[in-house]
């Protein structure tokens, strides 16, 4: 199958663009903190649940929380047959990698004897739906309040009809040359997650690695910016009460706590799953 | 297990004195003995023992159906089992996240090669050949990844082909399926500001990061990081290049 037509991929983008990107942070009401990422047709949603008690108890370390992760796709998230509900050998392999990210990140050592427990659900899955996965848990911890040394931001790279291209559409992973996903943390660029699979040259996992780091940058704004959504409305709150030379326990003690108002970081909710 | 958790201090010692427990320099790996056709059951097998971890691959070729979007294809599958004889540390019960990483990253590097001729595994309309790889981990020193590589590429190599004829399955045939293309796997591990090539384990139970990628001569065809540790670009290109570098030294093994 042929992926790129003049230049263009088949969904119209150039080989350094990533897709159509929406995020919103804490649209979940019983978990401590949750995100939802619509990444081209990707419809991701992530909850976090901790620090709280380890279940089982054996698995408790007194020095440190307990990070777990599950990613699972839902059983409707393929265009094509129905799958299996419940984790097979794929998506137990990603949640042990996956983990591995927050592991590197999550500053453990404030919570001993807790687990920070991380789920991960493919609603819709169409390519590089593990990065999108890490993305939304990076929203869901922040807004859980877990303390974190880096926000982990992941992207995927390919080679399609023999050329490099950012962030692969769910074809050009089945019929292209080579696959791969990366998680960084944003501030030092270190490698948190890497998988590859295909044939690639040493130039081209050069040139993957250039691409990758570049739209990480992107994707981190864009996590930035659903966060910053969550938190405006307290932070309205807070600067109002500061103008009106309130002490902090009047504007705290004022009125009742107001859930996070869910918000998307672009203006154009385009409806659909979405949380506009 | 407490006492490898001690011992985590002393190999973190040594090695802020750039030496290894074993005395091994960083880039070298243990002494390696391939063993081809050690299961006579098995229409390919090897044993591979590296230092003193040790993985026998046994390899099945049975009638199969091809999947859905490869009907003129023939089906690889390999699977792993990180025995209880093999460490105090491995529990019975079915494939935990560390036998289904192991299998998944040894079966990259191969399916990603193109090793096998999958086209060349049908039969008719309906049926192919499906070649079954499993991996038994038998004692764990250390570097099962690459143990459990070699000896599956060892295992892979001139498989005895049975035949179908008159709907059954005939075993005893003088046919052989060489590979096309033999990928060499390569795991190293970061200890603090270290990396050692080919760790044992009482450096993995050290190692903070894993990485692992497999190469051909000229292309990369897999690549895992493993662990809660980092690795910076620098540290995982230099990495890709010290694996090409070593390449022949271990395809001397196959």
């Amino acid at each position: 199958m042929q992926l790129i037509f003049d230049g263009k991929r088949i969904d119209g983008r150039s080989l350094d663009e990533l897709r159509e990107v929406k995020m919103w942070a804490g649209i979940l009401n019983k978990a401590d903190g949750s995100g939802y990422i619509e990444w081209g047709k990707n419809k991701v949603i992530a909850a976090v649940y901790g620090p709280r008690e380890v279940i089982p108890r054996h698995e408790t370390d007194p020095y440190k929380a307990v990070v777990r992760a599950r990613y699972l796709m839902a059983p409707f998230s393929s265009l094509e047959e129905h799958g299996r509900q419940g984790p097979n050998r794929r998506s137990i392999e990603i949640s042990k990698v996956v983990r591995e990210v927050f592991e590197n990140v999550i500053i453990a050592e404030s919570y001993p004897k807790t687990a920070i427990d991380i789920f991960i659900e493919i609603l819709e899955g169409h390519g590089s739906t593990r990065c999108v996965g890490i993305n939304a848990a990076s929203l869901a911890l922040v807004a859980a309040g877990i303390p974190l040394r880096d926000i982990p931001v992941a992207i995927s790279a390919g080679k399609i009809d023999g050329v490099i291209a950012v962030d692969m559409i769910k074809e050009e992973d089945n019929f292209g040359q080579s696959d791969m996903a990366m998680a960084v943390a944003p501030n030092s660029g270190d490698v948190l997650l890497l998988q590859m699979d295909g044939k690639l040259t040493r130039e081209e996992v050069a040139r993957a690695f250039d691409l990758i780091y570049g739209a990480a940058k992107e994707a981190y704004a864009k996590q930035v910016a659903a966060l910053k959504a969550l938190y405006a409305p307290q932070k309205e709150e807070i600067e109002e009460a500061e103008r009106e030379g309130e002490r902090p326990e009047e504007t705290f003690g004022r009125s009742e706590p107001s859930p996070p108002a869910p918000a998307p970081s672009e203006a154009e909710g385009a409806g659909g799953f979405g949380y506009a | 297990m407490i006492t490898d958790e001690l011992r985590r201090d002393t190999v973190l010692g040594f090695l802020k004195e750039g030496k290894r427990l074993s005395g091994r320099a960083f880039d070298e790996y243990r002494p390696i003995v391939v063993e081809k056709d050690v299961i006579t059951s098995a229409e390919g097998s090897a044993r591979v023992r590296l230092g003193n971890t040790q993985a026998l691959v046994g390899v099945k070729v049975d009638l199969s159906t091809p999947f859905r979007d490869k009907p003129d294809e023939g089906t690889l599958t390999v699977g792993a089992s990180l025995l209880p004889l093999a460490s105090p540390t491995f529990e019975p019960g079915p494939p935990d996240e560390n036998a289904i990483e192991l299998a998944r990253v040894v079966d990259r590097g191969i399916r990603s090669a193109e090793a096998i001729d999958l086209k060349a595994l049908k039969i008719d309309e309906e049926r192919v050949w499906g070649i079954f790889a499993d991996i038994y981990a038998l004692d764990h020193d250390g570097n099962l990844i690459d143990a459990s590589a070699l000896a599956t590429v060892a295992a892979l190599d001139n498989l005895k082909m049975p035949k179908y004829v008159d709907e059954q399955v005939v075993r005893e045939t003088a046919m052989t399926l060489p590979l096309r293309e033999k990928p060499v796997t390569f795991t190293f591990a970061k200890i603090g500001d270290s990396i050692l090539f080919d760790p044992d384990y009482a450096e993995e139970v050290a190692m903070e990061a894993r990485f692992t990628v497999a190469v051909g001569d000229e292309y990369v065809y897999a690549m895992q990081k493993a662990g809660r540790g980092s690795f910076t670009r620098k540290e995982i290109t230099d990495l890709i290049d010290a694996a090409f570098a070593k390449r022949k030294e271990l395809l001397r093994y196959l």
